[in-house]
């Protein structure tokens, strides 16, 4: 398991479900009671159609690395230390398309390429650490 | 709608800071600077400005949420209409537009969209998140976003599925670099190659650091009246007519990368089209254009979506020239803020050098009589979008 970096998300009411899921390894996104669509990030309407309340399903975690980007440098000391990092969007097969890291080996990398979800304990010493937060992110099928 | 908007409101004066490194110097004072340029540059005086238009909420720029307060009490005038819209670099376009439907309302007469920013001297460092580790910010910030690396998203996509190449996305850079050549303020003057832009560092892959804009303090400030008071107002010459405004459209996108709608495409698709609406014209009918140019990313999705060429072919409309003085479209004829200036939001200086040009007098490329040109602003991390299109 790669740690994880840091600056804690702060949960609310739309996305605690979220983060204590990752916790235990699950991916959770929301489907409308209404249109029927998946959805990301989590919200407490659809914002496709803007019915309230959508349900939490869990995603099968399975998807492909719609876009990337090899981070080599940044700005923003916190995040220093990773880098060289990949920065990557997800879509899953359900449609949502999530932020989140390429964890583990990157050979064969490209757009479209199949990953899956792992979830990653945030290192002690960060923000998301401290705050025992789970971020999940992808790794490369093989 | 076309015919009762186009050409009613005019830029009437226009002012580039030369600065481009001010250790010291409080971002207001170059606000201040500007203003005065551009309002000397107009023939009028700060008492005949009644809107003000500023946004300066970015830490480097020296306000906060209340920008346009603060700088209208800094500057030392009361206007009866102002507009804060903050939308990242995009905003003194919005600014523009929006000064247009004012002054055409009655609501102002004299309107000064000003900006400055201390982007490489500021002392006090902040991220470059546009959003916290909170509400919609909770699923991305945790993962370590930078400006930089959103748009490298969209280049890698963009290569994915249409070939463009990272020597297409060059071509942009060596262009305005080959433009700034001849602008005394411009940050970089010596021309460069492809294979210096591909040769620099990565910053954020695919994109090199010359494939990003320069980072400088500076500002800018330009001045819209009513094209009745612009044709009895201020100094007369050839160099120093009214600029009309012949359309406007601005739109918004997403903040959240996980929220963009398609890699490929941006808001300029809307801003784009509703600035042709307005103007009743079209792309082919455009001499010349600033486009943002925060990344050689940023210029070659603005030329597909506003229509300059089709989806996909951004790169090869680079690479065969079309950006140069004689080619189809020439671009950021000062340098743009890959070798001239890039203070925070280009936007302003962006209008800036569109009002240069039209009038003859642009510090870099002077083209032969352009009659037309288009700003393009985009801001955030291709969030937000605002065209203008000027003509004489």
């Amino acid at each position: 398991m790669d740690s994880a970096p840091g600056l804690a998300p702060l949960t609310d009411q739309f996305s605690q479900a979220y983060w204590d899921a990752a916790r235990g390894a699950t991916l959770l996104i929301q489907r409308c009671r209404g249109c029927g669509r998946h959805q990301f990030y989590p919200r407490g309407h659809c914002a496709a159609c803007f019915a309230p309340d959508p349900e939490w399903l869990p995603a099968s975690g399975h998807g492909r690395v719609h876009t990337y980007t090899v981070v080599e440098r940044t700005p923003n000391a916190e995040f220093a230390a990773d880098c060289p990092y990949v920065l990557a969007i997800i879509e899953l097969d359900e449609g949502p398309r999530l932020t989140a890291r390429i964890a583990g080996a990157t050979d064969g990398l490209r757009c479209d390429a199949r990953v899956r979800a792992v979830f990653a304990a945030a290192t002690g010493d960060t923000a998301a650490g401290q705050a025992g937060i789970v971020l999940p992110n992808f790794g490369l099928e093989t | 709608m076309p015919a009762s908007w186009s050409g009613k409101v005019a830029i009437v004066g226009a002012y580039e800071s030369p600065r481009r490194r001010a250790p010291g110097v409080h971002p207001f004072a170059i606000q201040a600077e500007c203003a005065r340029g551009a309002l000397a540059d107009a023939g009028l005086d700060l008492g005949d400005v009644d809107g003000l238009a500023a946004a300066a909420s970015f830490p480097a720029e020296g306000a906060r949420e209340m920008a346009v307060a603060e700088i209208a009490e800094y500057l030392g005038i009361h206007p009866r209409w102002m507009d804060g819209t903050d939308i990242g670099g995009a905003a003194p376009l919005s600014h523009a537009g929006h000064a247009v439907a004012a002054i055409q309302a009655g609501l102002a007469e004299v309107v000064l969209v000003t900006y400055a920013a201390c982007g490489c001297s500021w002392p006090y460092g902040a991220p470059d998140y546009l959003t916290y580790a909170h509400g919609p910010g909770q699923w991305e910030l945790p993962y370590g976003p930078s400006t930089v690396a959103t748009y490298a998203l969209a280049a890698r996509r963009h290569m994915h599925e249409f070939g463009t190449t990272e020597a297409d996305l060059a071509a942009i850079a060596v262009q305005c670099r080959a433009n700034a050549a001849a602008n005394p303020d411009a940050r970089f003057t010596s021309p460069i190659t492809v294979d210096d832009v591909l040769s620099s560092a990565v910053i954020a892959a695919p994109l090199h650091r010359l494939d990003c804009c320069v980072v400088t303090d500076s500002g800018g400030a330009f001045v819209l009246t009513s094209a009745r008071r612009a044709a009895s107002t201020g100094a007369r010459s050839a160099n120093t007519g009214p600029v009309y405004v012949l359309g406007f459209g601005e739109a918004l996108g997403q903040v959240s990368m996980n929220q963009m709608r398609t890699f490929t495409a941006t808001a300029a698709a809307e801003s784009g089209a509703r600035a042709f609406a307005t103007a009743g014209m079209r792309p082919a009918e455009i001499d010349c254009a600033q486009l943002y140019d925060s990344f050689t990313i940023t210029v070659l999705l603005a030329l597909e979506d506003l229509g300059f060429c089709g989806k996909g072919e951004g790169g090869k409309f680079a690479s065969a020239g079309e950006l140069g003085p004689g080619g189809r479209l020439p671009i950021n004829t000062d340098g743009g803020g890959l070798s001239s200036n890039h203070p925070g939001r280009r936007g302003a200086l962006a209008v800036i050098e569109a009002v240069r040009q039209l009038r003859g007098i642009s510090p870099g490329v002077r083209l032969e009589n352009p009659r037309t040109a288009l700003v393009h602003g985009m801001g955030g991390s291709l969030s937000t979008s605002s065209t203008l299109i000027l003509g004489v």
